[in-house]
């Protein structure tokens, strides 16, 4: 039974009991554990050893680590040992472009000439400032731009990569607009002129099939964290063969690519993580798109001067992105807070910053929609229900949000 | 609600903001003043109602394009300027209104500057359309690096925006890094507002 109380705009949704029941729309920032991933933790919680010790209790820890290992291969389709666990989905793409920049006479992976990376200009910030760092020490980027829809115009980036490019690092998915990118062809321009190829895969994988094998990419990034498993961990797929080089150093970890012990309860939920999204993920991304359709087409029918950002047609099923002419970011999203909704915005006051999101900024949109955007990134908790609502209170707070504004209402 | 990103005040003038103008209520007024641009984000038209004979506001409406502590602060400074004279408008800064906000992040100090530009530009053309030039404040701001002209109010943007010391303001202004003759200037300036906003002295 559904428990409804009277909020400001109007109704209120609560679960069974007292509880005040969240809607969580975004799960692009990061999702709540498994519960499945949870048991496995819990019950691993008490192995303390050092996996690299060989006593029981080290051995123990290994076990774990291995088997997790195996399962993150499953799940996309490579060999255990191209599997290794880092930090985070940042920390893996560090890992990836530092290689560019090791040029140098003694380094055995790229001869000088080869130094260019080539990326997108709507790349995740770890990329996007990693590569501005390499560039202050010499490396030559390009960054290619999106289209209005947000995808990454595959022409300019057969332009940029040439012979002396070394990496070419294209996201899969884009976290704020969903935008699915053409990965196959970034890698065939890539592999055609020699260029090794990264997909920050952060948003794509557990979510759309993928494997390895087929795509024939180099680098794959991998975040536990946006697919249900803890914080703090993540994998890098190295493809057999390709030259590496620790991030990290100081260590024979990871067969030897990254320093540090293993942080072993968070490889146990990754591990069961992957494992669970290669069982849901298919009927979710069925349940999903369908939800994903109500909720555009309500809010299409419902309020008027909106602009969806991207294309649904390459978008992420579970991600929306919408703009509402007339109306800041933050205060929407802070209002539709109050009424249990949690979305979030590329906004530039939401930022901290004064630059509103980089990646609708490069998608052209006219300004007063990048000040007013919405991300809805929904997950495998959300429900028809919680569309419903949405649905129902949106169009009071845009309503009241303009009758302010300067600019949607006019000034007199 | 549990942890609200801001105060409880902030959030009830964010939440039910007091003296919105509406466009179907009708308010006469007989100044008006806009600052901002859409392109920043934030935009405010703040409009007044003044008795001629004591110029003095008895009554305002407002509108915004904004963030919660845009809307926040010009909510609160809406209900503190009524019965204010004109002059007492020049006096008010937006410590003023953060006080009475019960504070902002410092991120969002910026946004609370909005609502008392837009007064002074609403009093300001007060006094031009009632032949009372001589009254107006002058809101051109002075150029302090006459080499890559900076003004004052850069300057002062730059602290909003998070300038805590010379090398940080040289960094978002470029200021003084030309000639450098005004590098003395700037420096008071630097500290006046950093005092003015955020109580501080420059920070190394």
């Amino acid at each position: 039974m559904r428990v409804y109380i009277q909020g400001i705009t109007g109704i209120r949704f609560l679960s069974q009991g007292d509880t005040m029941h969240r809607i969580y729309f975004d799960h692009n920032a990061t999702t709540p554990l498994h519960p499945e991933v949870k048991s496995a933790i819990i019950e691993s919680i008490e192995v303390f050893g050092n996996p690299s010790s060989l006593h029981e209790d080290g051995r123990r820890a290994r076990i774990l680590i291995e088997t997790a290992r195996e399962k993150v291969a499953a799940l996309i389709n490579a060999d255990p040992e191209e599997i290794m666990f880092v930090g985070s989905g940042s920390e893996a793409n560090n890992t990836v472009l530092s290689l560019v920049s090791c040029s140098g006479a003694r380094c055995s992976l790229h001869s000088p000439a080869d130094s260019d990376l080539v990326t997108s200009t709507i790349e995740h910030p770890c990329i996007l400032e990693t590569s501005k760092c390499l560039e202050n020490r010499g490396t030559n980027v390009w960054r290619v731009g999106v289209d209005s829809r947000g995808l990454i115009k595959m022409d300019d980036l057969e332009q940029a990569v040439s012979e002396n490019t070394s990496l070419v690092s294209i996201m899969m998915v884009n976290n704020e607009t969903g935008a699915i990118q053409d990965v196959e062809r970034a890698l065939e321009i890539a592999h055609a002129s020699g260029a090794f190829f990264h997909t920050d895969a952060v948003q794509a994988v557990g979510k759309l099939p993928l494997d390895v094998r087929k795509l024939n990419v180099d680098f794959l990034t991998i975040s536990a964290h946006k697919i249900y498993g803890p914080k703090g961990v993540g994998a890098l797929y190295v493809r057999k063969g390709t030259p590496f080089c620790p991030l990290i150093r100081g260590g024979h970890q990871e067969m030897g690519r990254r320093a540090g012990t293993e942080n072993t309860l968070g490889i146990v939920g990754l591990g069961r993580a992957v494992e669970l999204r290669a069982e849901e993920m298919d009927a979710e991304a069925e349940r999903l798109a369908e939800l994903n359709r109500v909720l555009r087409e309500g809010i299409e029918s419902r309020i008027e001067n909106i602009h969806f950002n991207g294309d649904p047609e390459h978008c992420l099923h579970s991600t929306l992105n919408v703009s509402f002419e007339g109306v800041e970011g933050e205060s929407l999203l802070l209002y539709l807070d109050y009424e249990g909704v949690e979305v979030s915005t590329g906004s530039a006051c939401a930022s901290g910053s004064l630059d509103p999101s980089h990646v609708l900024l490069e998608m052209n949109l006219p300004v007063e929609f990048t000040h007013g955007s919405l991300r809805m990134s929904m997950g495998r908790s959300t429900t028809r229900e919680e569309v419903d609502y949405v649905l129902e209170v949106l169009p009071g707070i845009v309503k009241k949000l303009r009758r302010m504004s300067t600019v949607y209402g006019g000034e007199r | 609600m549990s942890s609200w990103l801001y105060s409880e005040k902030v959030k009830d003038h964010f939440m039910n903001p007091r003296n919105i103008m509406f466009d179907d209520e009708d308010f006469e007024y007989d100044a008006k003043g806009k600052v901002g641009n859409i392109k920043c984000g934030d935009e405010m038209v703040f409009y007044l109602k003044i008795d001629p004979d004591t110029l003095t506001i008895t009554d305002c409406r407002w509108k915004t394009f904004g963030c919660a502590s845009a809307i926040a602060s010009t909510s609160v400074l809406s209900e503190m300027i009524k019965g204010m004279t004109l002059e007492d408008i020049y006096n008010i800064s937006n410590v003023d209104i953060m006080n009475e906000l019960g504070g902002l992040p410092d991120n969002k100090v910026h946004c609370s500057v909005l609502g008392d530009k837009a007064l002074q530009e609403a009093v300001n053309n007060y006094y031009r359309g009632h032949g009372m030039e001589d009254k107006v404040h002058d809101t051109e701001s002075r150029i302090v690096c006459e080499c890559l002209n900076v003004s004052e109010e850069e300057i002062e943007f730059a602290v909003l925006e998070g300038a805590r010391n010379y090398y940080q303001l040289q960094e978002m202004t470029k200021i003084g890094t030309s000639c450098g003759k005004c590098e003395e200037d700037a420096r008071e300036r630097l500290a006046f507002y950093l005092d003015k906003h955020f109580g501080v002295k420059e920070i190394d």
